[in-house]
């Protein structure tokens, strides 16, 4: 049968059906060659919903619970629209049960030694592989994915990940020794890779020793039913790990509940930002995995057959709804056309049909109202005259079933270019050189993954490095393994799932208790406002201050500006505020800082940032050095600094200073010992992950320890390659000020610590609304912390508050360590498959599909 | 149809810069068994068309009349008759592709086979005015180059010695004698075909195929037609353009024909040996 081609802005001819094929004969197919159906069996499937009655409640404490009266939701298959089952509309005590169970679980749980977790997980491996074909029908039927993709891809990634941490249990006591498990988790999960995204939760949240109440997507809750009955058939304790099924609104009660320590949700940056403002001021951790619109760069020295294929595994893999689908093309010009020729020559082959049939390329879309979105999308192309091309070797007369469909003749000011469309649809558009590739790439306010195809190795790890993205596959796209994390940049959420960095989300340092803030309502309009500050003339000690000269003569005015961009500037309202002795004495006078002073900082952080990213870390350290020496030559000066403002002893601030110096010593020594791992994953080739800086951070230091508390943020911050907006204790900055004059007279590029003081309030609003800052640390009230993390939500910057919390400075265990390091870095993951050579060694693993080939039993 | 390749003048240009990256074509290989498959009737069909497809080969230094003779006469009649019957496709009178022997044993073929089947000459490859003279040296008869992939080293070599041979005018590419250590797969087979699509792309010319040499199950033989299917065509999937170098093959094939018309596996012993 010859492939048929649709032409431009047309929907795909139809091939003739499956029944129409089967009056074929056999010497009819010969001359054809055409494929017939080949369906996976679905009994099994369908026995089990049989014996469920076809009627599913919750799985909460080990058992089903079916509560009397509850809506339900009518569960169809997309491919054919044949209703499977119902599942339960959950409701605020469904929600009560099994967070009750969870807590309860919990008690025991997270005391169980490190070998028998790992036993418990290993067994749950055991399990899922035991049933796999049965998860891949189910998973096929309910969502709509082929069947070919859940054999090959969801389910043994699901499997991997339990072996992955159940080795992470095992050893948790000796890897994560200063970590300990939250408590409950809430996961939240969508409905495109049902199972395999709630395992990502699961795993490392098992491995740590929290309990689960996991809330599935409604169109897709039945593999998770699942999983939690294999579980339980696998010895997993009651309660340890709970299902509730419901609606959106059910999954805000479950990331809502007090009790519940942690939200672990993947799905849209809409429902992720509305979570993170839920739960702000909580005291509740949350890991955002969200959207994606992600490069898939194909440069003149690439092989451009294999890119082709790329393609196919980037975009119309899962039916494109992937967030990490590389659906943004961008060619070099050299090769542009020739390669969308080569694209969709492959389409005219590429085949669309039922779920089951084993010779698919794409099954269905998961919901009619999903496809009409995608339409909708591809409307808008035609509709600003780009080129839309749709082709398939067959396409499917009934069922929800989308085309794979390439746009053309778009440019970036265009919705599709700049959305994501969740769908199959890739567009393309070209580029001239590698830089203006990565500003295309980066022309986002996502940053999910990218891939980058060349032979070229240096231009590769180039582009690998300045893609702002979690994931980077060189010569492929969409590769996942347990051994390494997958999340985002920017609105694409923060928190890795995978590998040893997944597991600091499901983890609270030793020392620390969860958070429970009074959580009392704020009025956000009118946080931070601030008053200018008067003269202080009653109060005034400043003449005398740093005298020294013979009575009557006045001190010279000493009145500290900011210091940004590597020079001292004065505040943008010349208004200035006086800072006070411990005896109420104002003593100097520092500028008032506003959002224009914001403006100005954020701004040159940015100039800075790439310069300061390629200085050799040895650099880095050298600067934190020579910070100490300056410290350790004026540390008198610096101590008679601290207890005049704070009035403790003299002894203390001297301690302080002592404490700072080492603190410096610290980071300069971890300049150059966190740049990353191999991580060892399925692939052969190296996986490299990479502690990329966060970016500019806004740090609003505590009032104790005013230099101490200053040095133990600042410093991880800028060694690990970070820009800085500093605000340091509102009411004794005169320490840290100080310290400008030593970095203008440091190697410090300017723009790398920039010091802004004033209301601490007035500048923390400034700095999170501040949508181009990647993290802001608030230590100070209650209500800054909520503040902060609920406008944090509006474009998913990281942050890191401490409820109100005082922490012990002083002591190494709080004032420095891992936590750090977690949140000075991001995490990127780099995947470069290697071999040139023939005759292939068949032993090398490649990609994952297919090359899952575990031994059962 | 187009006409048989005449070859075309050098063109150092076809096989400057070629990118194979190996770990992808890998990737892609591995998928199209996965991708694809065929059952029942499409399955009994496919495998009619990979036996007839297949070369019988017999290249041993023991070769005699005997031997050869059995090879041609299961050529001639590849798969068993009730089930040619069963399968309803007696009219297509499916013999296999081809019969290889050592040329001193062709007169015995032709002797064995009315009609003479065997018109292809296998060469081995060389640089492109070697292949060149030695098509024109092959006159009326095809001409076959066997690149010995697995002596390429990378596979853009295997892509460019795929661009030599077709330029000097090979009628059909074969991944290797099948006699090597290293036999036909799939990545191998998959770069041949991407240069066979470009030269068919540049010329208009369709060059044949023929992965030889450890294909030994019917599964594997219909992975290798929809390779060529999905890849090329289906203009490639007849024995005019694709061949399957692999003679234990017919067997298996024979014995999955036997399951789709009995619905029971049959013993070795059921079928002809060849």
């Amino acid at each position: 049968m010859a492939a048929t081609t649709g032409a431009t802005s047309s929907a795909p001819s139809q091939s003739a059906t499956v029944a129409a094929e089967s009056t074929e004969s056999i010497a009819d197919i010969f001359a054809s060659m055409s494929y017939g159906p080949a369906p996976e069996a679905d009994n099994v499937v369908q026995a089990w919903l049989e014996d469920k009655k076809r009627a599913f409640g919750h799985f909460i404490d080990g058992k089903y619970h079916q509560p009397a009266g509850r809506k339900v939701y009518e569960v169809k298959n997309p491919a054919n629209g044949k209703v499977l089952c119902t599942t339960m509309r959950g409701e605020s005590e469904d929600v009560e049960l099994a967070v009750k169970a969870a807590r309860k679980a919990h008690t025991t749980w997270s005391k169980l030694a490190p070998h028998v977790r790992a036993r418990h997980i290993y067994s749950i491996a055991r399990h899922v592989q035991k049933h796999a074909r049965l998860f891949s029908v189910l998973e096929s039927m309910d969502n709509g994915k082929t069947f070919r993709e859940t054999r090959d891809a969801d389910i043994p990634i699901v499997v991997r990940h339990f072996y992955h941490y159940a080795g992470w249990a095992q050893l948790s006591d000796t890897e994560m020794s200063n970590w300990k498990s939250i408590g409950v988790i809430g996961g939240i999960v969508p409905w495109n890779f049902p199972l395999m995204l709630l395992t990502w939760k699961l795993a490392p949240a098992l491995a740590m020793g929290n309990t689960v109440v996991l809330k599935p997507a409604s169109y897709t809750s039945l593999s998770a039913i699942l999983l939690a009955e294999v579980c339980a058939e696998a010895g997993l304790p009651p309660g340890v790990f709970n299902v509730v099924t419901g609606s959106g609104a059910f999954g805000s009660m479950l990331a809502a509940h007090p009790d519940v320590d942690k939200v672990a949700f993947t799905g849209s940056t809409l429902v992720g930002q509305k979570l993170r403002k839920l739960t702000a001021g909580t005291g509740k951790k949350i890991s955002l995995e969200l959207g994606g619109k992600s490069p898939f760069i194909v440069f003149d020295s690439a092989d451009l057959d294999s890119a082709v294929e790329g393609v196919v595994n980037a975009i119309w893999f899962n039916q494109g709804q992937v967030c990490s689908a590389g659906s943004k093309l961008l060619v070099q010009e050299t090769v542009y056309d020739k390669f969308i020729d080569k694209l969709k020559e492959r389409l005219t082959h590429f085949r669309v049909g039922s779920s089951l049939d084993k010779t698919m390329d794409m099954g269905a879309i998961v919901d009619e109202s999903q496809r009409a979105s995608v339409e909708e999308f591809v409307q808008s192309a035609r509709d600003e005259g780009a080129e839309v091309y749709q082709a398939s070797a067959c396409f499917p007369s009934a069922g929800c079933f989308y085309p794979p469909t390439l746009i053309t003749k778009v440019q970036t000011v265009s919705k599709v270019v700049q959305e994501e469309i969740f769908g199959p649809v890739l567009v393309a558009l070209p580029f001239r050189t590698a830089k203006e590739a990565v500003s295309l790439a980066n022309n986002t306010r996502y940053g999910l993954a990218g891939s980058v195809w060349t032979e070229n190795v240096s231009l590769a790890l180039e582009v690998a490095l300045l893609i702002k993205a979690g994931a980077i596959w060189v010569n492929a796209h969409n590769l996942f393994d347990a051994a390494a994390g997958f999340g985002g940049y920017k609105e694409s959420g923060f928190g890795r799932d995978g590998g040893k960095e997944g597991l600091y989300e499901y983890a609270i340092p030793r020392w620390e208790e969860r958070p429970r803030p009074a959580n009392e309502d704020i009025d956000y309009s009118k946080f931070g406002a601030t008053l200018q500050g008067r003269p202080t003339y009653a109060d005034n000690l400043l003449p005398v201050l740093e005298g020294g000269s013979a009575a009557g003569v006045p001190a010279i005015d000493h009145t500290y500006k900011f210091y940004y961009g590597g020079a001292q500037k004065r505040p943008d309202a010349t208004y200035v505020r006086a800072i006070k002795t411990s005896e109420g004495k104002a003593m100097a006078h520092v500028g008032e800082g506003n959002r224009k002073d914001v403006r100005n900082a954020v701004e040159v952080a940015h100039k800075a940032a790439p310069g300061w990213g390629k200085r050799a870390a040895y650099n880095r350290a050298q600067i934190m050095y020579y910070l100490a020496e300056n410290i350790e030559l004026r540390r008198q000066e610096f101590a008679d600094r601290l207890s005049l403002q704070t009035g403790r002893t003299a002894d203390s601030c001297l301690n302080e200073v002592s404490l700072s110096i080492q603190r410096l010593f610290y980071w300069a020594a971890y300049a150059d010992k966190y740049g990353g791992t191999v991580q060892e994953t399925t692939l052969y080739g190296a996986t490299v992950k990479i502690h990329e800086p966060v970016g500019v951070i806004g740090i609003l230091c505590p009032d104790e320890y005013p230099l101490l508390g200053f040095v133990s943020l600042l410093a991880p911050a800028i060694v690990r390659a970070n820009c800085v907006v500093i605000v340091p204790s509102e009411i004794h900055p005169l320490s840290a000020l100080d310290l400008y004059q030593v970095f203008e007279t440091s190697d410090i590029p300017g723009g790398v610590v920039n010091i802004l003081t004033g209301s601490k309030d007035h500048l923390a609003k400034y700095l999170v609304e501040h949508q181009d800052i990647q993290s802001v640390w608030y230590f100070g009230s209650e209500a800054g912390s909520k503040y902060v993390e609920y406008v944090s939500a509006e474009n998913v910057k990281r942050t890191w508050v401490n409820y109100g919390l005082s922490r012990k400075w002083e002591d190494p265990e709080q004032g420095e360590g891992e936590e750090f390091l977690y949140q000075v870095t991001q995490v990127k993951n780099i995947w470069i498959p290697m071999e040139t050579s023939l005759p292939i060694d068949n032993n090398t693993v490649g990609h994952f599909s297919c090359r899952f080939c575990f031994v059962l039993y | 149809m187009s006409e048989r390749n005449t070859g075309v003048n050098w063109n150092e240009s076809w096989i400057k810069d070629v990118k194979v990256n190996l770990s992808a074509v890998k990737a892609r290989a591995d998928t199209l068994g996965t991708r694809r498959c065929v059952k029942k009737k499409w399955q009994a069909a496919w495998l009619l068309k990979a036996a007839a497809c297949i070369d019988l080969t017999t290249l041993a230094g023991d070769d005699t009349v005997v031997n050869v003779q059995r090879l041609c006469y299961k050529a001639k009649n590849p798969i068993r008759a009730d089930l040619v019957e069963a399968l309803g496709v007696k009219q297509l009178g499916i013999t296999c592709g081809a019969v290889c022997v050592y040329p001193s044993r062709v007169g015995e073929v032709k002797q064995s086979l009315k009609e003479c089947g065997g018109s292809a000459i296998p060469i081995a490859s060389g640089i492109y005015e070697e292949v060149q003279q030695m098509r024109e040296a092959c006159g009326e008869a095809h001409m076959k180059t066997i690149l010995a992939t697995g002596e390429c080293g990378t596979m853009a070599n295997v892509y460019k010695a795929s661009m030599v041979c077709m330029m000097a005018g090979a009628d059909f590419i074969k991944t290797s004698t099948g006699k090597e250590g290293v036999n036909a797969i799939l990545p191998v087979g998959l770069v041949m075909v991407r240069a066979i699509r470009e030269y068919y792309k540049r010329t208009g010319y369709k060059v044949g195929f023929k992965p030889a040499g450890g294909i030994r199950s019917a599964k594997e033989a219909c992975v290798w037609l929809s390779m060529m299917k999905e890849e090329l065509g289906d203009e490639w999937l007849t024995p005019k353009l694709f061949r399957l170098g692999a003679s234990s093959l017919l067997l298996d094939v024979e014995r999955q024909l036997y399951h789709y018309v009995y619905g029971r596996y049959a013993a070795t012993h059921e079928f002809a040996m060849s």
